[in-house]
């Protein structure tokens, strides 16, 4: 067996996803700048631009804080739970068709299972634990209520994530993200298919990203810092990694199930080289991705914070029978 | 069958070291200065009153139940919706009938207000 | 020794260890801890066994649903003091030991003398009936009466989780 090969593409996707991470969190501030008429980071580097390494130097620097009442093992353990869930529900996502290097195809995914979708499923409902362990832990009024919360509200949308994507599943028939990507030439992306699925799991990774206007958990004017107020320099960094590499998966997601992943209508077509080709649905992939970030960022600058209660209402009340009427929906649609 | 896995386990573990590495990283380059007024509790700079280990609402205890229980049906969709095609009208049938015996629990949740937050 | 059965013989050791100290542990949120490793080594063996997506669901289900109502029952009742948790065992240790012991012995009699003669052989088409594709197909066919039948079973668990909380909560 190959371990090289899969290595080589984990260091890639890691690199990948932590730059990312590093200039999301500069794109975001000055977006926001942007919207509230400011000007935003601008003094480290060019325009800003070494402004995330500061910050990360920040971090490493700054003293690790561990309250005395706190459990100790459970306080080290949460934002570790955290991240490394966030760093690897990508390996199922394909990030671009076949391409051919170094005298081999190499299929742009890490780990090609039958179980695609069951294996970010079950990894994002681990997640939930970095999140209430950290509330307990602190031994903290705050971070508990805040880990409370959060993870009931991360309970809750799951399951609305959940039906939403059966949709798509009984359109494409298969849990393989690669399969429902093919499924998705031509244009014929599940975002015109199934619209009300499409909406639902937008909706749901808001939620589960605890991103506004679902951030209840760390709603600054109730909770201070919500779970992790208790937290200092990289451990609190983890979860702030954590949170912005949850958001990258959930766009590269929603554009793999909704917005046809790496496909680009018509690009095979126009006598390219092959690995031309490839590239450029890599990019477009990228592209896609990044404008789901952008959507995610100018959400959370425009709209209010919801209240818990209408929180957990629209969760129970709105998304669990919208999603199910969906698949019903679905179904005669496609018995017709 | 296992093969297609090696990757995954490759990935749970680069993303555990990485997540220590970086752990470590901070634990050498950080200050070490604690004292008792930096590891007190955090109450917006009050006194703490008692300790946070108190009991609350059984709503979330509540949550979590149903939570437990509608993931269940929502597991057994999965492979419903996977044969969609194959089971056809028969199939769709069935999975109607699953879904409105769950609905008629759902619609007693909803009647005793046992989702009600406020 | 295969892969599979490196994967293995790593995953029964350490679902045996978080086993032993799940029980070990005074306090209960990290016996929760080890319960849920101990559900995690479980979806990897049924991994070893081509049962993908039962592995899958055991991780979701178990680890990722149940256990976040272990924890959140956990914490609702305030078992952070873990003293006030020390059972008083007497008559009970030594017959717990006893049955232990019993038991030991059964297992290591049957590893021992009659493993050889009774060996389990998986099925050739055991990569193809662990996948979701396949589960389906024969839980909507042949097994159509449980898998309706769990419907109503999971309707009567609603009402009783639904009363269970009511009660406690009547003013």
């Amino acid at each position: 067996m190959d371990i090289i090969e899969p290595l080589v593409k984990i260091v890639f996707i890691f690199l990948i996803t932590l730059t990312t991470v590093a200039y999301l969190v500069l794109v975001e501030r000055r977006v926001s700048a942007f919207i509230q008429n400011r000007i935003g980071p601008n003094r480290v580097g060019p325009a800003g631009l070494l402004q995330p390494v500061a910050d990360i130097v920040k971090l490493f620097l700054k003293e690790d804080i561990v309250p005395k009442a706190a459990n100790k093992f459970v306080h080290s353990l949460a934002p570790l739970i955290s991240l490394v869930v966030a760093m690897t529900t990508f390996a199922v996502i394909p990030f671009g068709n076949s391409i051919h290097l170094f005298g081999r195809d190499i299929k742009l995914m890490i780990a090609d299972v039958n179980v695609g979708i069951l294996y970010i499923l079950a990894l994002s409902s681990l997640g939930v634990y970095g999140i209430t362990l950290s509330g307990w832990s602190s031994n903290n009024k705050y971070s508990l209520l805040g880990g409370l919360r959060s993870s009931a509200q991360m309970i809750s949308y799951e399951l609305s994530m959940g039906l939403s994507i059966i949709g798509v599943l009984m359109i494409a028939g298969t849990l393989r993200l690669d399969k429902i990507v093919e499924s998705q030439a031509q244009g014929m992306w599940y975002f015109w298919r199934t619209p009300i699925s499409f909406i639902t799991f937008v909706i749901a990774s808001f939620a589960e990203t605890n991103r506004l206007p679902f951030d209840l958990p760390e709603a600054e004017p109730e909770l201070v810092g919500g779970y992790h107020t208790e937290y200092s320099g990289m451990k609190f960094g983890l979860f702030f990694l954590a949170e912005y590499a949850n958001m990258i998966t959930a766009s590269a997601i929603i554009v793999t199930l909704y917005l046809g992943g790496w496909q680009l209508p018509f690009v095979g077509h126009i006598g390219l080289p092959d690995l031309a080709v490839s590239l450029l649905q890599i990019a477009a992939f990228g592209v896609k991705v990044g404008l789901v970030l952008l959507f995610f960022i100018v959400i959370r600058w425009t709209i209010p914070r919801f209240r818990y209660d209408q929180l957990m209402n629209i969760g129970w009340k709105v998304m669990l029978p919208l999603a199910l009427a969906n698949i019903l929906i679905t179904g005669v649609a496609l018995l017709w | 069958m296992m093969a297609s896995y090696i990757p995954l386990i490759l990935m749970l573990a680069a993303g555990m070291f990485l997540a220590i590495v970086l752990l470590k990283l901070h634990q050498w380059l950080g200050p070490h200065r604690p004292n008792d007024e930096k590891t007190s509790t955090y109450e917006s700079g009050m006194e703490p009153i008692r300790s946070a280990r108190e009991r609350f609402s059984v709503k979330y205890y509540m949550v979590a139940v149903l939570f437990i229980l509608f993931d269940i049906e929502v597991i057994f969709l999965y492979p419903w919706a996977v044969n969609f095609r194959a089971l056809g009208l028969f199939g769709y049938v069935e999975m109607v009938i699953f879904i409105t015996i769950l609905f008629i629990g759902y619609f007693y949740i909803l009647r005793k207000g046992a989702l009600k937050w406020d | 020794m295969s892969f599979e059965q490196v994967v293995f013989y790593f995953l029964a050791v350490l679902a045996a260890f978080s086993a032993v100290m799940m029980i070990l542990q005074r306090n209960p949120v990290n016996s929760a801890l080890y319960l849920i490793l101990n559900f995690f080594c479980l979806g990897g063996l049924y991994l070893t066994l081509n049962a993908q997506f039962i592995a899958m669901v055991q991780v979701l289900v178990y680890a990722g649903a149940i256990m976040v109502l272990f924890l959140f029952v956990i914490m609702l009742l305030n078992l952070g003091d873990d003293r006030r948790l020390r059972e008083h065992l007497g008559l009970r240790m030594y017959l717990g030991i006893g049955f232990s012991v019993a038991l030991v012995l059964e297992l290591l009699f049957i590893f021992l003398f009659r493993s050889s003669n009774s060996a389990v052989q998986q099925s050739a088409n055991a990569a193809e009936m662990g996948t979701v594709e396949y589960v389906g197909k024969v839980l909507f066919t042949r097994f159509l009466f449980p898998f309706e039948v769990t419907s109503l079973l999971l309707l009567a668990a609603i009402v009783g989780a639904v009363i269970l909380a009511k009660k406690k909560t009547a003013e």
